[in-house]
């Protein structure tokens, strides 16, 4: 068992989780609510991940990320680092591929808030950031926890984009599921296993704690 | 200080309104029309959760939005609004319902007012519910004191009875009639439910299909409608052509004809002698006596009718009757105690009389 890799993948999961969870809640939420020119265009955008091999997206990343590309560049004379083969490029890669895992379910969410309510809301003299504080957050929050399980738990599993990405470097950019690969290849068929295990309970565990805490939010906030 | 509002919006896209009311402090005022008409758009305008493309909505002195680019939020009119099904915040109980509203007063008084509002509105005794655990008529009930408690300068109804089982709604159509007399800003409620707005509103306007087809005391909307468009909304089923014969200034009657009918009417406008007229009556300008029993009224006009149909409808029965001499019907209601002692029945001849001051001659669409 790769301890080290584990920890990696928690934290690599809990990083992406926290960027993106607050980035999700203001798309979803403009894309739930906002009218506008070209909206099917952003929403296939958004879902593109989904559809595209990981490979590809991590392909697309480390060349445009890359020390060869003007990016990747700009962003080692800014920050003295570059992305590619570091952390941090892992922590980019992991938030891109996850975009439609945590808006999806936000957006969805939003989507159930009744026009009355918002109406309601500004009406009672709310500016939009109370109204989304006091009322919509605690309305969507099933959505938002769905969201934060299947990223966190995808990253977790997340594969093809970090080996792209991240390459294998033990304690910078190896996780769990290139620990796992790795074993395998090393005939390590025992660790490899437990590995596997360890993130296929994680994965069941996960599922079914949101299913419930989502279901008996439900059922708070029935409206 | 409480002051009027005047609203004037004027659009076709992306849906055709048009309509210039004022309302005044301490009215209500029902904007009335079918589903689709308009009614919820233009309410949205006046609490600026929608857009007119041009028009002014003022309250006061103190423009909300005009063709200059003025418009002010929602927030900033400081409106009280009970949409259609409430809008409660379902994650807040009744009481933190009300004092979500309350942003205008100092945090140490806003529980003590929005619990004396609950009380106000008969909702003493439980604050601590959620909106999930409150009946139809309640959440009704919180929805309004949270509008109330804002003190707004403007209260905005959007079909405030519709989501309400019948009883709940006879119960609010006497607590809204009551809170009213304490009310003394501009009330606006939109409904399609014509009854609601002659039992609680002091004037109407009728809208349809984006336009507003005429505003007035709603008993006088129903008595003195514009035009047959106006009449067909009041739900006024009893229209008919007629030829105009005779005008006696003095006595005030004018003189009509349908086939070989000659009908009187209490009509002083001026028309042309042949001109072709609709003209329509409500249903308590028709009497359905026996002439037998010697007690029709003393009305100018008789009308030989044959019962076509019969509909009995709780303590009414609705009738459909030929009318003998023209191709017309005349609907109408009469008690169902009257229509058995009459014994009206289908196929059955007898005459009705229509009050002279209850025939309205209708202006051309």
């Amino acid at each position: 068992m790769d301890w080290e890799a584990l920890w990696l993948s928690v934290k690599l999961s809990a990083i992406t989780v926290i960027v993106l969870i607050p980035m999700a809640v203001l798309t979803g939420r403009a894309l739930a609510y906002g009218q506008f020119r070209g909206k099917s265009w952003v929403e296939a955008l958004i879902m593109v991940p989904l559809v595209l091999p990981p490979t590809v997206i991590g392909y697309y990343l480390l060349v445009g990320l890359g020390s060869q590309s003007w990016l990747g560049q700009l962003i080692e004379s800014l920050f003295g680092q570059q992305l590619v083969f570091h952390f941090s490029g892992l922590v980019v890669a992991s938030v891109i591929v996850n975009i439609p895992f945590a808006v999806q379910p936000i957006q969805r969410a939003f989507e159930t808030i009744p026009q009355d309510v918002r109406d309601a809301a500004a009406c009672c003299g709310m500016n939009r950031w109370t109204s989304l504080w006091r009322i919509e957050l605690p309305m969507v929050w099933p959505g938002v926890l769905t969201a934060v399980v299947l990223c966190f738990s995808h990253v977790l599993g997340e594969f093809g984009v970090v080996l792209m990405m991240g390459g294998n470097i033990a304690g910078e950019t190896k996780t769990i599921s290139i620990a796992i690969y790795d074993s395998v290849q090393a005939f390590d068929f025992n660790a490899a296993g437990t590995m596997s295990l360890v993130l296929l309970l994680f994965a069941i565990t996960a599922l079914a704690l949101t299913t419930s805490f989502t279901r008996r939010l439900g059922g708070q906030h029935g409206r | 200080m409480a002051v009027d509002l005047h609203c004037r919006v004027n659009q076709t896209l992306p849906i055709p309104l048009n309509a210039d009311f004022t309302c005044h402090a301490g009215e209500v005022l029902a904007v009335v029309g079918p589903s689709g008409g308009g009614k919820t758009t233009l309410l949205r305008m006046i609490a600026g959760l929608g857009k007119p493309t041009q028009g002014e909505i003022r309250s006061g002195d103190t423009v909300w939005f005009d063709n200059n680019g003025t418009c002010l939020s929602p927030q900033a009119r400081h409106i009280g609004y009970v949409p259609q099904h409430f809008g409660l915040f379902p994650n807040l109980t009744a009481l933190q319902n009300v004092v979500s509203a309350l942003d205008h007063i100092p945090l140490d008084e806003r529980v003590p007012r929005a619990l004396d509002w609950l009380e106000r509105v008969n909702l003493q005794g439980m604050p601590d519910r959620l909106p999930s655990q409150l009946s139809g008529g309640q959440k009704q009930r919180v929805a309004l004191a949270r509008a109330l408690a804002r003190e707004p300068s403007i209260l905005l109804l959007d079909e405030p009875f519709s989501a309400v089982d019948r009883e709940t709604r006879e119960r609010l159509y006497l607590e809204l009639a009551r809170l009213k007399s304490q009310l003394a800003v501009p009330v606006i409620m939109v409904t399609h439910d014509l009854n609601e707005a002659l039992l609680l509103a002091d004037r109407m306007i009728l809208i349809s299909q984006g336009k507003m087809l005429q505003q007035g005391k709603p008993h006088e909307v129903l008595a003195r409608p514009r035009n047959e468009a106006v009449a067909r909304q009041m739900g006024l089923r009893n229209l008919f052509n007629a030829h105009v014969v005779a005008q006696d200034e003095e006595q005030g009657i004018t003189w009509l004809k349908m086939g070989e009918i000659l009908i009187a009417s209490d009509y002083g406008g001026s028309l042309d002698i042949g001109s072709k007229v609709r003209w329509v009556i409500p249903n308590q300008g028709i009497r359905f006596n026996a002439i037998a029993s010697g007690r029709l009224c003393r009305s100018f006009n008789k009308l030989d009718v044959i019962i076509d149909s019969m509909l009995v409808m709780g303590e009414t029965v609705r009738l459909i009757c030929n009318v003998v001499g023209i191709e017309g019907q005349l609907n109408t209601e009469v008690p169902l105690h009257l229509a058995t002692k009459l014994a009206l029945a289908e196929g059955v001849r007898t005459t009705v009389a229509l009050k002279s001051d209850q025939i309205h001659i209708l202006e051309p669409c």
